[in-house]
């Protein structure tokens, strides 16, 4: 274990504005989008509008026909070169049937393409769709989950036995980390048994994807939006047969991910390949529509929870069963996604024994893959709801009863039911800093109240403690658990020869403040002003090594690299101080960017100058060579663990059943804040999606295998008028994994809103005999809920814009 | 193909469009002004929001035959001569009002055109004025603080 370093004094820890705004507030801004090369021509997709079918014809002839359109393709035309959509994923048994980047005799899913048309111009490759004629010969949509895992249930793909990719279990008894599941659930006092259902989302990023492809000669450049460009161009090249160091792959400015970036997409395959055909630049930029329906979605599991305890609250065990949605492909990263959550049910909690199990399904739908949280907001979902219900069922406080069950402050490091080692943690501290700061009591009695009255506006008050494992991810862990990938992180930090500081990092922003923050850090490690310190990355061809940006990973393992490599520089630079300074490396203090002869004030030399000096290279220690530069590349040995409280205050009007958020208070430990005024912005985005999963958005199919929310008319990202003020605060409990003592904070806010929102739905409600409300909590189903429908009820419901017939939502089991 | 003349931050144009072309594609497209961005093709998400002779629209549901004779503000003209940020761009970087910026053309110039019709307008006022922008990163928070900065309120939000 790494000791805490000092607090330095001077940047981290300052809420600098970002230096990232400046292009961004006036519209000089290089989204993909907005690139122009000479000789360009532009790509338009069609799309299968049927969920399930055979491909019989397809006829191009008219689209050529189209003033402006220079070729029109189709899948056979790539039938040698697609290659498969990579999947990083392959444990054991993984089934995989492949995934095309063009549908060639098959279509497994509304939105997959089917042609594409190259055109002079967007409109007229656009225009040029309608001239295509495809022939389908419809097949049975597969849309419910337990269904197509059924014998007999219709195949989405006809070249495997099953509808099922894989079934991957953790149980704590097998695994040596715990008791067994089996003496858990067999001995328990109390049992409580639930299903939750995670519904479909879509990640929603703001700008739409898009990628541009340059060939010149056997070199490729790709602009692409994506949160990945170090691993698309490795993974192009595996997919394509391309030599990796013939492909360039820049990621400039990016609107957004959330997840919904990281991936090898289909759109991007045919760019590289359409631009190879034609060895002429191409760009393709998605509609909404296209990205809604089209973009891989997230979330989609049934999840049945049991939790076992003592009469007297004492948890015993936890058995989760997931079903996960895998959509009709297996992307980069889908059917991983349940099992980064797999070690994260067990939550804040000392649970003796565990199981999980994680089944993964193929259905007719959308590919699923990470979403914000990716796994994590799932598990807390589960484990703080299956805690309410199980305070229910004891008639005990819902807080004493994490209380009694949460690793207490003292008991850090503690090593969890599934090995995994927290390392630190003060849930005590933020949880009475939120209830606190909302005003727990007061609410408490007021809901009483208003019970008494039978007020018709009922306050319900819904508690959420988390943590997550951040910092993905030890490159041993990853490997152990299949992934074909590490989860190192590279960086360099150059010193130029007037002082200025480049620095080089090999993860991939888009939106997150890299650019301020990193700086921060190498400000205080080098003792140079951060105004002097700039970053470089989202192009392999100037930060050529890295692994990108995803799973709170940025600053706990690319900040760290950062880290690394100053500190190299400053061990270059003191061997050039002691000999400029005639003393020796021992007596050298380093301060405040300035290294000084310890006892002997007015000797000094700083950064600034032994930069100089270095780049003169007039007067330098024999054997040492002219240049400060560092490297360093950085495997985590632990993930991070940040943590929190969040409170929620609801107004449930149980005549209409609209659900109003009062007051949301939140207490968040990350860590030590290397920028606070960032911390909090990433808290407040990703309150406003984890509350968008509780009463908001949710992606709905028809029967047929039709997506219904496929605008931003039906698909309701919430706005500034949906949303309240948040109260956020913070607790520092520094991270002891690495030397800043960061834990990363990008995803805490998605994984603890969405239970503390359902949870206070739920406590309103509880007089009226209502123990859960499925997912959004819309007032239609508050109010079938509040009405005796149970959870409110199946998906969206007939004369409302999402509806999609009766069969579409998995089954609703939710108080068996 | 129908000849429009239009003032864009500032410089005269006269070009031919296609009727059916939208006043966002016109400035991206023909213009290079590319600091405007569509970001949905329903007129949900107000990435796209720019002045027309004064007034705030959604420049994807403008045509640009719509535009012929008229004067439009992009962010990009938003910068004066003397090279000073527009008080609503200064107040959006001083309070973390952006994270990705994708929305931000389209969400300073709603919000400048919220202030216009409402110079003092209270929390919940700019919530309602500015929720036909959408944003995914921000929660909207930072956002609110911002044009209550630019507005001249004191004091953030409760």
């Amino acid at each position: 274990m790494t000791a805490v370093e000092d607090r330095p004094a001077a940047e981290i820890g300052k809420s600098r504005r970002r230096k990232e705004d400046a292009h961004l507030i006036t519209g000089r801004t290089t989204w993909t989008d907005n690139m122009t090369l000479p000789g360009m021509v532009h790509l338009a997709m069609l799309r299968s509008p049927m969920a399930h079918a055979t491909i019989t014809n397809i006829d191009t002839t008219e689209a050529k026909t189209h003033a402006g359109v220079i070729a029109v393709y189709t899948g056979p035309d790539f039938a040698e070169t697609q290659g498969n959509l990579p999947c990083a994923w392959a444990p054991e048994g993984l089934v995989n049937p492949g995934a095309l980047a063009i549908a060639i005799d098959q279509v497994n899913f509304a939105g997959e393409i089917v042609a594409i048309v190259v055109a002079r111009s967007k409109a007229a490759a656009q225009d040029a769709l309608e001239g295509i004629d495809v022939d389908y010969e419809p097949l049975p949509p597969v849309l419910d989950m337990e269904e197509a895992i059924k014998d007999g249930s219709p195949l989405v793909h006809p070249a495997i036995e099953s509808n099922k990719s894989y079934t991957w279990v953790f149980e704590s008894g097998a695994a040596g980390t715990g008791a067994p599941i089996d003496d858990a659930l067999a001995n328990a006092e109390i049992t409580v048994k639930r299903r939750f259902i995670q519904q479909r989302l879509i990640p929603a990023f703001m700008e739409p994807r898009s990628t541009v492809v340059q060939p010149s000669g056997d070199a490729v450049t790709i602009w692409s939006s994506t949160q990945i460009p170090h691993v698309l161009r490795t993974l192009l090249a595996a997919t394509l047969g391309l030599p990796e160091h013939k492909l360039r792959v820049i990621a400039p400015d990016v609107g957004g991910g959330f997840g919904g970036k990281i991936a090898v997409s289909p759109e991007e395959v045919l760019c590289v390949l359409v631009a190879g055909k034609l060895n002429k630049p191409v760009k393709y930029t998605e509609s909404r529509s296209e990205s809604l329906m089209a973009a891989h979605h997230g979330r989609d599991q049934i999840q049945d929870i049991t939790i076992t305890a003592k009469k007297d609250g004492t948890v015993t065990g936890l058995d989760v069963h997931l079903f996960a949605d895998m959509g009709a492909y297996l992307r980069l990263f889908g059917p991983s996604v349940p099992v980064l959550g797999a070690f994260m049910y067990n939550a804040i909690y000392k649970f003796p024994a565990y199981r999980f199990v994680s089944e993964g399904v193929f259905t007719t739908k959308t590919p699923t893959d990470a979403y914000r949280g990716a796994g994590r907001p799932e598990a807390t979902f589960a484990v703080e709801r299956i805690m309410d219900e199980l305070a229910h069922e004891l008639g005990m406080d819902p807080m004493e009863l994490r209380r009694k069950n949460w690793i207490t402050h003292e008991q850090f490091p503690f090593t969890t039911v599934c090995g995994l080692t927290y390392d630190s943690g003060n849930y005590e501290a933020a949880t009475d800093r939120a209830l606190e700061l909302i005003g727990w009591d007061e609410l408490r009695a007021e809901q009483h109240k208003r019970r008494e009255s039978n007020d018709p506006v009922q306050l319900g008050l819904g508690i959420s403690t988390f943590t997550e494992m951040c910092g993905l991810a030890p490159s041993r862990i990853l490997g152990s658990l299949a992934f074909g990938a590490g989860g190192w992180e590279h960086a360099s930090v150059r010193m130029l020869a007037t002082g200025k500081v480049e620095v080089v990092t090999g993860s991939s922003p888009h939106g997150q403040g890299h650019e301020t923050a990193f700086a921060q850090i190498v400000a205080d490690k080098l003792g140079v002003a951060w105004e002097d310190v700039e970053l470089i990355h989202g192009d392999t061809q100037s930060s050529p090594k890295g692994l990108d940006t995803y799973g709170s990973r940025s600053l706990a393992v690319g900040g760290i690299a950062i880290v690394k490599a100053a500190d190299k520089v400053v061990e270059k630079a003191r061997k050039i101080a002691a000999h400029l300074l005639e003393a020796s490396e021992d007596d050298l203090e380093f301060e405040s960017g300035s290294f000084a002869v310890k006892g002997s004030p007015g000797s000094s030399i700083s950064m600034g100058e032994i930069a100089f000096a270095t780049f003169l290279g007039h007067n330098l220690p024999d054997g040492v060579e002219p240049s400060l530069d560092s490297d360093a590349t950085y495997d985590p040995e632990n993930f991070s663990f940040p943590h929190g409280t969040h409170l929620c205050a609801v107004d449930v009007d149980t005549e209409t059943g609209a659900v109003k958020i009062r007051k949301y208070v939140c207490v968040d430990d990350v860590g030590v804040p290397i920028n606070p005024l960032i911390v909090e912005g990433q808290v407040h985005g990703g309150l406003a999606q984890g509350i968008a999963q509780a009463l908001f958005e949710e992606a709905v199919y028809d029967e047929a295998g039709n997506l219904t929310t496929g605008t931003f008319v039906d698909y309701t990202v919430p706005s500034a008028a949906d949303l309240p003020t948040f109260t956020t605060d913070r607790t520092e409990t520094a991270s002891t994994t690495n030397p800043l003592g960061v834990k990363g904070v990008g995803e805490a806010g998605t994984i603890a809103s969405t239970p503390a929102v359902v949870n206070a739905v739920v406590d309103a409600l509880r007089p009226f005999g209502v123990n859960d409300i499925r997912m959004p909590a819309t007032p239609e189903r508050v109010w079938r809920a509040i009405h005796g429908s149970s959870t409110g009820g199946d998906r969206a419901e007939a004369g409302t814009t999402a509806y999609g017939g009766s069969s579409t939502g998995t089954s609703d089991g939710g108080l068996k | 193909m129908t000849k429009i003349n239009v003032n864009v931050d500032g410089v005269a144009y006269s070009d031919d469009v296609e009727p059916r072309t939208l006043l966002v594609h016109y400035l991206r497209e023909q213009l290079g002004k590319v600091g405007t961005v569509v970001g949905c093709d329903t007129s949900n998400c107000g990435a796209c929001t720019v002045d027309l002779d004064g007034l705030s629209v959604k420049s994807c549901t403008v045509l640009a035959v719509q535009a012929d004779g008229s004067s439009v503000t992009t962010i990009e003209g938003l910068v004066g001569d003397d090279g000073l940020l527009d008080p609503m761009q200064t107040a959006f970087h001083e309070n973390h009002a952006l994270q990705c910026g994708f929305c931000t053309p389209g969400m300073i110039m709603a919000a400048r055109d919220l202030l216009r019709s409402n110079p003092s307008p209270s929390e919940d006022e700019i919530r309602e004025g500015i929720e036909g922008n959408l944003c995914r990163c921000t929660g909207y928070q930072n956002i609110v603080k911002a044009v209550q900065a630019a507005a001249g309120a004191t004091g953030g939000p409760a």
